[in-house]
């Protein structure tokens, strides 16, 4: 796997207020690679996925997606650098007055140019790639359990065929056994199209399963970042507690025993 | 471009076909077209093979427009084979080899006459379910009012006050523009055309008893209804979208008691309050248009109005704003509550309460008129 950073973030600053949420923060995503970022509730996870994507303005630093500063681009670049990414919201985020085909048709149609049968074939393949049932597909977003909800939007987050896919708490709200066919899922689809991942998470089973990597966030810095051997050596009282404490060491001691 | 997707050449009963360029999203509807082309010489062929060598890009698109071709030539009879595909490019295409495989379902052909008479029909069931809806929550609120009226601390009076800074207070303004406003057009046209006949003193008589009666209540109870019967429904519906209203319910709270007894309590004492001072400013702008326009000095003017208006005219308008203000509340509460999940029936609903509640209004205002016209007030 070649070492090229998709994301990277050179001292980002970000606040509200007098409350510094980021100070400084840096930290890379490569080519092909599934990262997950962790932190303590309110530590800034969903404050950072949501200025590397542009909805919050930073006070200070760099961001560039794909080789693109988004600082420098103009409004045509930044169109189509939207086009290469794919973003699942904490929420779902699913349009409600449209039904879940419609919901993964909507970037397609908006985008590209396709034939009514190929709208539809598309649609449905990406749903059932996601392990939608083809009866689900016209259902509204307010008839679907949570699961089906996590999935119809990370069918639309891949819609496009994205080079990097953002995933807010993708399995939080799910059962365990959910939890891990979701986290398998995104490891296949990771594989098959190669994807570059960057995955917000309090899940330490998706960590230890899926992530080649991890950035721990604590006093808005990336205090961490390697795959999962370089945490639990981590010194830092956050990190230790985290990938140590009592579930934490259960996972790490099963994963040794494997 | 196109040309450099997928060209063929047939050799006696194989097709050769050699694949280039994109096989991407942005290229899916070219590619499409390119295929269709190639239809005719693939009916020819018994062998198809193509050779993905020169493909630089391929994503899920792509590979589902290859699947496609290999599942048409197949069923087709034809053998086929595919060389050049890299590893994982491979696993992709088996990825969508999986899909798409129940048939799609068949398009639901309606007859439109019978499509025609079932919307009469569903129209005129929604009529009926309009009316139990509207008797299901005048029974509901009737009942958590009887509830209240023997627990009296259980009103929300905080609730309450909030809401009727909103709806009586804040409203305040608008209002008294919008009937000193109509008041002085009333009295301008009375002016205007009693004045042929000389009888300009008379458009004091139709602008004080109109307004007392009709039009004074009409123009609160409409602006009400627009103002702040939208947004109770707007308020509740995304309540019931999030699931507010279930949670309220589990916790063992009657919905109708917590969140519209007081809304509509408030309704019920603000649109009398809001149609006294809107009269008043009805009648001010009567007045200073009188004067301006029709030269009939003010102490002319109160002369005229005295003689003209009785305390009935003004109890007439006065009886019918707290039933205006009920009306509104009922219809308002019972739209929002009808919010199913999507932002789009939400839309649809505050719109129907607003229109319902407008309707109810000029209903409710006419079966007055009858009535105070029997018992002759
Ligand atoms: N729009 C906003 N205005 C003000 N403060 C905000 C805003 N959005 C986030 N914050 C603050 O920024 C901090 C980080 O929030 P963020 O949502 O990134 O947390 P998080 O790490 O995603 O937590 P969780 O794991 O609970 O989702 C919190 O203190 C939050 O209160
Ligand atoms: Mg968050």
């Amino acid at each position: 796997m070649e070492a090229r950073a998709v994301i990277s973030v050179r001292d980002l600053v970000v606040g509200f207020g007098d409350h510094l949420v980021l100070d400084h923060l840096c930290l890379d995503a490569y080519s092909g690679e599934i990262l997950g970022v962790v932190g303590a509730s309110g530590s800034g996870k969903s404050v950072l996925l949501r200025t590397i994507i542009g909805l919050l303005p930073k006070r200070e630093g760099q961001i560039e997606v794909l080789g693109l500063n988004l600082d420098e681009a103009d409004e045509a670049q930044r169109r189509a650098l939207e086009r290469r990414w794919g973003i699942l919201f904490q929420q779902g985020a699913l349009f409600s007055s449209l039904t879940v085909r419609q919901n993964v048709q909507f970037p397609m149609r908006e985008n590209l140019d396709l034939s009514p049968r190929l709208l539809d074939e598309m649609a449905l393949a990406k749903l059932e790639m996601v392990g939608l049932a083809r009866r689900d597909a016209d259902k509204f977003p307010a008839e679907l359990s949570g699961g089906m909800t996590k999935r119809a939007a990370l069918a639309r987050a891949l819609a496009l065929d994205p080079e990097i896919v953002f995933l807010d708490e993708p399995t939080s709200g799910l059962d365990p056994i959910a939890a891990g066919e979701f986290d398998a899922l995104i490891e296949t689809l990771q594989k098959t199209l190669g994807l570059t991942v960057f995955m917000v998470t309090h899940d330490l089973e998706s960590l230890y399963t899926v992530c080649d990597r991890v950035a721990a966030l604590a006093d808005g810095k990336v205090v961490a970042a390697g795959p999962i051997a370089a945490m639990l050596e981590c010194e830092h009282p956050w990190v230790k507690t985290y990938f140590q404490g009592k579930r934490g060491a259960l996972l790490a001691e099963r994963r040794v025993s494997v | 471009m196109s040309a450099t997707l997928l060209t063929g050449e047939l050799e006696g009963e194989r097709l050769k076909l050699a694949a280039g360029g994109s096989w991407t999203a942005s290229h899916a509807s070219e590619l499409e077209q390119v295929a269709g082309r190639l239809e005719g010489e693939a009916e020819r062929a018994r062998y198809v093979s193509i050779d993905m060598g020169g493909v630089r890009e391929f994503d899920t698109f792509g590979a589902w427009m290859l699947e496609r071709l290999l599942r048409e030539w197949k069923a087709a009879g034809r053998e086929t084979s595919i060389t050049g595909l890299p590893e994982h490019d491979r696993g992709l295409l088996a990825a969508l080899a999986r899909v798409n495989r129940e048939p799609p379902s068949p398009p639901r052909r309606e007859n439109r006459l019978i499509a025609a008479l079932a919307s009469v029909g569903q129209a005129v069931a929604g009529v009926g379910r309009d009316l139990t809806s509207f008797a299901d929550m005048f029974g509901a609120l009737g009942y958590a009012a009887a509830r209240v009226v023997r627990r009296p601390q259980d009103l929300r009076f905080t609730s309450a006050v909030h809401q009727l800074d909103r709806v009586g207070w804040q409203a305040v303004p608008i209002i008294l523009l919008i009937t000193f406003l109509i008041g002085g057009i009333i009295e301008q046209q009375g002016i205007f055309h009693f004045r042929k006949f000389g009888a300009e003193l008379y458009a004091v008589d139709l602008v004080g008893i109109l307004v007392l009666r009709e039009i004074g209540v009409l123009i609160v109870a409409i602006m009400v209804a627009g103002r702040s019967g939208s947004s109770y429904t707007a308020e509740l519906g995304s309540m019931m979208m999030r699931e507010e209203i279930d949670a309220l319910k589990t916790m063992g709270f009657d919905p109708v008691e917590v969140l519209i007894l007081p809304r509509v309590l408030v309704l019920i004492v603000a649109v009398p309050v809001l149609t006294f001072i809107g009269s008043l400013a009805a009648l001010y702008g009567g007045g200073v248009v009188a004067w301006l326009y029709g030269g009939i000095s003010p102490d002319i003017f109160m002369a005229r109005l005295t003689e003209a208006i009785s305390v009935t005219h003004f109890k007439v308008g006065m009886i019918k704003a707290p039933f205006m203000g009920l009306v509104i509340g009922i219809v308002a509460c019972s739209e929002g509550l009808k919010v199913k999940g999507s932002a789009e029936s939400l839309g649809l609903q505050t719109t129907a309460s607003v229109v319902k509640s407008i309707f109810l209004v000029i209903v409710l205002d006419g079966m007055f008129a009858i009535f105070f016209a029997s018992i002759g007030m």
